[in-house]
């Protein structure tokens, strides 16, 4: 699914990651944490192709990702559902097509899209805000709005930075919910966090991966937290 | 070629939904169908003053180029002689078809706007008038000269071709000046466009990424702007058409004496050519948006 080979990147000071060679299994489940300031939204970067890494090279779906064309890029997020630590929107559209933009952009809005995104928008809990402007969600709201807009293409992968930063701990157990619901259905999740009882909790629902970054290094980390 | 056509096709086609993406953006999408609809407008005077000045440049050509005429001064008892003389000489001329001398009431005709239709010409010492059409190659001005110079020293040649010449190149720089003028307001179109769509892809430099970030290809972001301006560019355009056209329908009509200035409106079939102006300035704002596009959303990630 995405393979990093010797992998390194830096923004332009020292090395931020070297030498990382990782595969993401298709149809598992990850979490990635490590402190503030590690990588973790870098290294998420690098797995959607938004960051080209300065050494080693980058697979997705078998592609190498410097290989790619724009257009090439874009084809690619179609299948990588991605929430961004900052969920930025179009804020002079609706909740409601800000959450079917990917399948405006892709021309894949239909009739049995619009079912689709009502059953989604009734999952992350903002049926009542579908005609909001997305300035005026909460920072929760915001969350679950990316969360939807991630997940309506049914990407392959699923990569979330931080998907549950801002909303309590029963909408951080619904937005769990729906991504190993996602994973049950046969997508690879790749959660990045440091909330460590959200990575307990999801443990009991499903087998779960941790990698941790520490030392500019990606390590497995033990089945005990 | 064909990405052009098929961007075309979806343009006119449309997306709903391509075009509301990016958000409505009030007062530059007004300056730019004002600067369209002056930019037509001018375009079709431009046109009119072309078109007009190419009609008188062909008229002082062709119906002019033909004819000369010699004037016969001489005491009064001389003048019949020396007209047949001239005549004569002419008969022998190669390259004249055809001559002949005017009679008195031809003569007063020409003289009545200055003298009153009453004129006695016998009472004047009015040189008489020899008109002659030439052969299509023309004759050797200079020769006649000469010769009637030796022969008949009352005659004089009057070449139209003198005054002719700088009138006809007049009219065909006219004419040129006005397609130059047409061609630089169409540039101005493509410069304002470009100018325009710059500011909105940098005004909406959010949108883009975040389009980018769900995957919208640079063709259907591009798409978006292109459609919006090349919409406002026809709208405007043909605004401004029509206004001109209007303003062309009631100058006053050609005059029997017909000039430049009166002779300014479109004439037959050329009414239809304003109408290509709009489809033109969507196309050149269809371009201009397009490249301005494609070199924004080049640089980003
Ligand atoms: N565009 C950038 N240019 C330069 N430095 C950057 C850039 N983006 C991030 N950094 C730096 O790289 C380091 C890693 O950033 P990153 O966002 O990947 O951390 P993170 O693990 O996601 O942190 P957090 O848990 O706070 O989100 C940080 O020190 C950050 O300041
Ligand atoms: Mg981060």
């Amino acid at each position: 699914m995405i393979e990093l080979k010797n992998v390194a990147y830096s923004y332009g000071g020292g090395a931020l990651l070297s030498d990382i060679s990782l595969t993401l299994a298709a149809g598992s489940f990850y979490f990635l944490t490590g402190p503030s300031g590690a990588g973790k939204t870098t290294l998420l970067k690098l797995c959607y192709g938004a960051l080209q890494p300065t050494a080693g090279d980058v697979l997705l779906f078998g592609e190498d990702v410097a290989g790619l064309a724009r257009d090439g890029i874009a084809a690619l997020r179609r299948r990588v559902g991605v929430v961004h630590q900052d969920c930025q929107f179009l804020d002079h559209l609706s909740v409601a097509e800000n959450i079917a933009l990917p399948l405006d952009v892709s021309g894949r809005a239909s009739a049995a899209a619009d079912g689709d995104l009502n059953e989604l928008m009734a999952w992350v809990g903002l049926t009542q805000r579908a005609e909001a402007l997305p300035p005026e969600l909460s920072g929760g709201e915001r969350q679950r709005a990316a969360l939807a807009r991630a997940v309506i293409m049914s990407p392959d992968v699923v990569l979330a930075d931080e998907p549950t930063g801002n909303v309590d701990w029963e909408m951080s157990q619904r937005l769990l919910r729906l991504l190993v619901e996602l994973n049950r259905m046969g997508k690879t999740v790749l959660i990045a966090t440091h909330d460590l009882s959200l990575i307990r909790a999801a443990k009991t629902q499903v087998q779960a991966r941790v990698l941790r970054i520490s030392n500019r290094q990606v390590q497995l980390a033990g089945a005990d937290l | 070629m064909t990405v052009v056509r098929l961007d075309l096709r979806h343009l006119i086609s449309g997306d709903r939904q391509a075009n509301r993406v990016v958000p409505p953006s009030g007062v530059t999408a007004h300056l730019t169908i004002f600067a369209a609809a002056a930019m037509a407008f001018l375009a079709v005077f431009a046109m009119a003053m072309s078109l007009a000045a190419g009609r008188l440049a062909a008229r002082w050509g062709d119906e002019l180029a033909q004819s000369s005429t010699i004037r016969v001064v001489a005491p009064a008892d001389q003048i019949a002689a020396q007209t047949q003389a001239a005549l004569g000489i002419l008969e022998t001329t190669a390259g004249v078809a055809f001559a002949r001398a005017l009679d008195e009431a031809e003569q007063r005709a020409l003289l009545a706007p200055w003298f009153g239709a009453e004129l006695d010409l016998q009472a004047l010492p009015v040189p008489q008038l020899i008109e002659m059409i030439e052969e299509d190659e023309g004759f050797d001005a200079a020769g006649l000269r000469l010769r009637l110079a030796a022969e008949v020293p009352g005659a004089f040649l009057d070449d139209h071709s003198r005054w002719r010449a700088p009138l006809v190149e007049a009219a065909g720089r006219l004419r040129l000046l006005g397609w130059i003028s047409a061609l630089l307001l169409g540039a101005s179109v493509a410069a304002i466009v470009t100018l325009a769509a710059r500011a909105a892809l940098a005004a909406n430099a959010q949108v883009i990424s975040v389009l980018r970030l769900v995957g919208a290809t640079d063709r259907y972001i591009a798409q978006a702007f292109i459609r919006r301006f090349s919409l406002r560019a026809f709208g405007g355009a043909t605004i401004g058409v029509l206004c001109a056209m209007i303003a062309v329908a009631i100058l006053p009509g050609a005059s029997e004496a017909a000039g430049l200035l009166t002779g300014l409106s479109f004439q037959g079939w050329h009414w239809v050519l304003p109408l290509f102006i709009p489809p033109l300035c969507a196309l050149v704002a269809f371009l201009a948006t397009g490249v301005a596009a494609r070199r924004t959303l080049g640089k980003l990630t």
